[in-house]
């Protein structure tokens, strides 16, 4: 990697910071970012070369002081509230060329799907106007366009804007989503990801540039209980794919999976490992799954990937309030909405339907400063059910309370109600209707 | 100068782009028609469509903060071997594409000269999520691609084939925020003394209210300093959180002597078999050595190398502690259990054995 195709010939010798400690990081069979930090450090002519010679002089001075030398700032571009990641050097005076270092985040495509086309127009860019740096990708899912000076902002954000790409989300507001690669290349996939991300995330755009919502909202989808994008611990929103009817299992290549394993072992490995001992497999061979046992967790088809597959009946799980440990302690999200079906466009606005509400009631619930799964907490979750209108259902809970410190006047009511929405699902009439 | 200069252009809100025109064109025509898939070898998978389509994918794992050489220096391969289509998997490994099965070899042997090693996949040792670090964060306490780069360094060969009894994911995370998010192994700064304070900064700084509001145990008040106002910290109280950090600067919560690192085990994101579950504490109080780190990478290497020899197949590193119990944890990976290790926060009680189960 040392002798990447960089442009030849070093700055003067006597300008380029010794980085002692950095030089360490290059060996290794691991692919160095110091490598690169040195390519564009040495790129002579090019207009970053001396910005990342003094970034390359602060992080050596961060390593050998143990300490990180970046505060914030406002920084913006016209139109946009966020977005940028403003970075102010505090040793500039040492290093005044990278004393301005802002990050432009970035929306990447779903699933991060790229031609290398579009990719090396947004190395162009980013040779023209910023650092020559850029992480792909950061934890929220952006493109991070890192090192950018407060004057080339404005210019960067317009050319990548005519590419086609936008700012994502910083500060208080609506932040970048991240899906899976999903139906696109999985055939774990149980809804179009990509659809639903850009649904949802266009449909609310503004509560991402203009932030004004109480502290961060995270949408995140993934195709299947994998849950490849991490959605449960750190989405907000979490959209997870499933399915409502029963695993698909092909018998014949159950009988192939068994040959080629071995018995002993497809007993180990995907009877005994299923969480709820909904498996079995027959004298012949075959499996049998019971499948109002089956949690959808997906370890038997990930195991047999030619032999089971999710049923036919498609949709997704929607979990509220992952986030992690600031300042309350971590918390996964909690099962809002077992099935939504997601398969025509009227199912689709209906996911989008769902999430403004729950957009609106943290717009206007939440504290400053307060993730909405810590609105769920301090409320209470039937508090939050009732606001965004949906009804008390056993999966939400891993058991029903314990404490028996709660009103229940209204108890009788409420099991009506239960009774009332089941008749209901049934396909019956209920009185008074 | 014409006007054009000083109007300033109005953003052109595209959101997020659309994937389709970026997609390889055999994900293109088999989108959401995928039959089931195999991995021919650590780092390769095989896709198979249902109208009989097949796709090889070769995964390879970058430095993720990549200079513009590097990013077209991939384009370069992408252009030769896989149609000009790329993507980037949720832990910044590059994966390319193709239908020709007879592109796989010569192109993972370009990956090799060109120093990306493939593999990734199954159950491997994948490539390290992470944070940004001293190289861009405000309030990191340690590096994160430096550390990163040890790290895959030591774990290489478990990347390049898949011998692990499952997958492991690891993350680190230059502060408690947690920004690289859960893993088999989380490996966290951990904050081991409270914020200190500059007391001629903060009433020009810091909004008070809102550095009070934000304290999880109630240890920041308002204090006069010098005849300035400013904020004081109970110091017995305060759990090291850093979260008044980042609203009042001037309350520094890193310091060389109080940015320590936590070693943390058996988180895991995906729903098979056993729920989600959180990370938990297996060490703390390492050394924050740059630019090696090598306390860290010694007991990580301690961690995998027991769970590599010990798990059954199909078991994440929690799902193997959880069978074999804590004490054998401990035991197997020479690591001290002490009062530290009890949960004293919220639901503390939840996370206690209230049950006569016990390992010996």
């Amino acid at each position: 990697m040392k002798d990447g195709d960089h442009k030849d010939g070093k700055a003067k010798d006597a300008e380029i910071h010794p980085t002692p400690m950095l030089d360490q990081l290059e060996d290794g069979p691991w692919p160095s970012f110091v490598t690169g930090l040195k390519r564009l450090r040495d790129a002579k002519g090019e207009q970053y070369a001396p910005m990342m010679n003094d970034l390359m002089g602060q992080l050596n001075h961060s390593y050998e002081n143990r300490k990180g030398y970046w505060k914030g700032g406002v920084v913006s571009v016209f139109g946009y509230g966020g977005g940028i990641i403003p970075r102010y050097s505090e040793v500039a005076e040492k290093f005044p060329e990278s004393k301005e270092f802002h990050t432009l985040r970035v929306m990447p495509p779903p699933g991060f799907h790229y031609t290398t086309e579009i990719l090396r127009k947004l190395c162009d860019v980013w040779e023209e106007h910023g650092s020559g740096l850029i992480a792909l990708h950061g934890q929220s899912g952006d493109i991070m366009l890192q090192g950018c000076t407060t004057e080339n902002t404005q210019a960067a954000f317009d050319a990548i804007n005519e590419l086609g790409f936008d700012l994502g989300g910083a500060g208080p507001a609506l932040r970048t989503a991240m899906s899976c690669v999903g139906a696109a290349r999985c055939e774990h996939s149980c809804y179009d990801e990509g659809k639903a991300h850009r649904q949802i995330i266009n449909a609310f755009l503004d509560e991402m540039h203009r932030p004004s919502l109480p502290y961060k909202f995270k949408f995140k989808f993934s195709g299947c209980g994998n849950d490849c994008v991490n959605a449960i611990h750190r989405a907000d929103f979490a959209v997870i794919g499933t399915w409502r009817d029963d695993i698909k299992i092909d018998q014949e290549k159950v009988k192939e999976h068994v040959a080629t394993a071995g018995r002993k072992y497809t007993i180990d490995t995907v009877v005994n490992m299923c969480p709820t001992r909904a498996i079995s497999l027959n004298d012949d061979d075959t499996m049998e799954i019971d499948n109002a046992s089956c949690v959808r967790c997906m370890h038997c088809i990930n195991v047999m990937t030619k032999a089971l597959s999710p049923g036919d009946d498609k949709g997704v799980s929607v979990m509220i309030g992952g986030k992690r440990s600031l300042k309350v302690g971590d918390m996964m999200g909690i099962m809002i909405k077992p099935f939504i079906k997601l398969e025509t466009q009227e199912d689709f606005d209906d996911l989008e339907e769902f999430a403004e509400t729950c957009i609106e009631f943290f717009a206007d619930n939440a504290l400053e400063h307060e993730r909405v799964g810590e609105t769920i907490d301090r409320i209470g979750l039937p508090a939050f059910l009732e606001a965004v209108g949906v009804e008390a259902d056993p999966n939400m809970v891993n058991h029903p309370r314990t404490s028996s410190y709660v009103r229940t006047d209204d108890f009788d009511d409420e099991a009506a109600k239960w009774f009332e929405r089941k008749a209901r699902d049934a396909g019956m009439t209920v009185a008074g209707e | 100068m014409s006007n054009e200069k000083t109007t300033p252009r109005a953003a052109d809100e595209v959101g997020v782009p659309d994937h389709h025109q970026y997609m390889h064109p055999v994900l293109e025509k088999n989108h959401g028609n995928w039959a089931y898939h195999d991995r021919p070898r650590a780092g390769v998978l095989r896709h198979v469509s249902k109208s009989g389509d097949e796709i090889f994918t070769v995964r390879a794992g970058t430095q993720r903060q990549m200079d513009v050489f590097t990013i077209r220096k991939l384009c370069d391969i992408g252009d030769e071997f896989a149609d000009g289509h790329i993507r980037f998997t949720t832990r910044s490994n590059i994966e390319y594409m193709m239908s020709d099965e007879a592109k796989v070899q010569p192109l993972i042997d370009k990956l090799g000269e060109e120093g990306f090693p493939v593999g990734g996949t199954g159950a491997s040792v994948t490539m390290i999520s992470h944070t940004q670090g001293w190289l861009h964060c405000d309030i990191p306490g340690t590096d994160a691609s430096g550390v990163v780069k040890g790290l895959m360094d030591m774990l290489h060969e478990e990347f390049i084939q898949e011998k692990m009894p499952n997958r492991v994911r690891i993350t680190t995370s230059c502060c408690q925020i947690n920004c690289g998010g859960q893993g088999d192994i989380a490996i966290n700064v951990q904050y081991t003394k409270p914020p200190k304070i500059n007391h001629d900064l903060v009433a020009n700084v810091c909004e008070r209210p809102a550095v009070v509001a934000r304290c999880p145990v109630a240890a920041i008040r308002p204090a006069m300093v010098d005849g300035k106002p400013t904020l004081e910290v109970d110091e017995k109280k305060c759990v090291c959180c850093g979260a008044c950090y980042p609203p009042c600067p001037p309350m520094q919560i890193n310091g060389d002597d109080s940015t320590k690192i936590a070693i943390w085990v058996g988180g895991k994101h995906s729903n098979a078999r056993s729920k989600p579950t959180f990370h938990k504490l297996a060490v703390a109080n390492l050394p924050n050595n740059a630019p090696h780190w090598p306390e860290v990478n010694a007991v990580v290497k301690r961690i995998v190398k027991a769970y590599k020899k010990d798990a059954k197949h199909w078991e994440r590193m929690g799902e193997w502690i959880e069978r074999i119990g804590w004490n054998r944890f401990f035991e197997m990976t020479d690591l001290a259990f002490t009062k530290h290790h009890l949960d004293t926060w919220t639901g503390a009680r939840k996370t206690m054995n209230q049950s006569a189960h016990i390992h010996f």
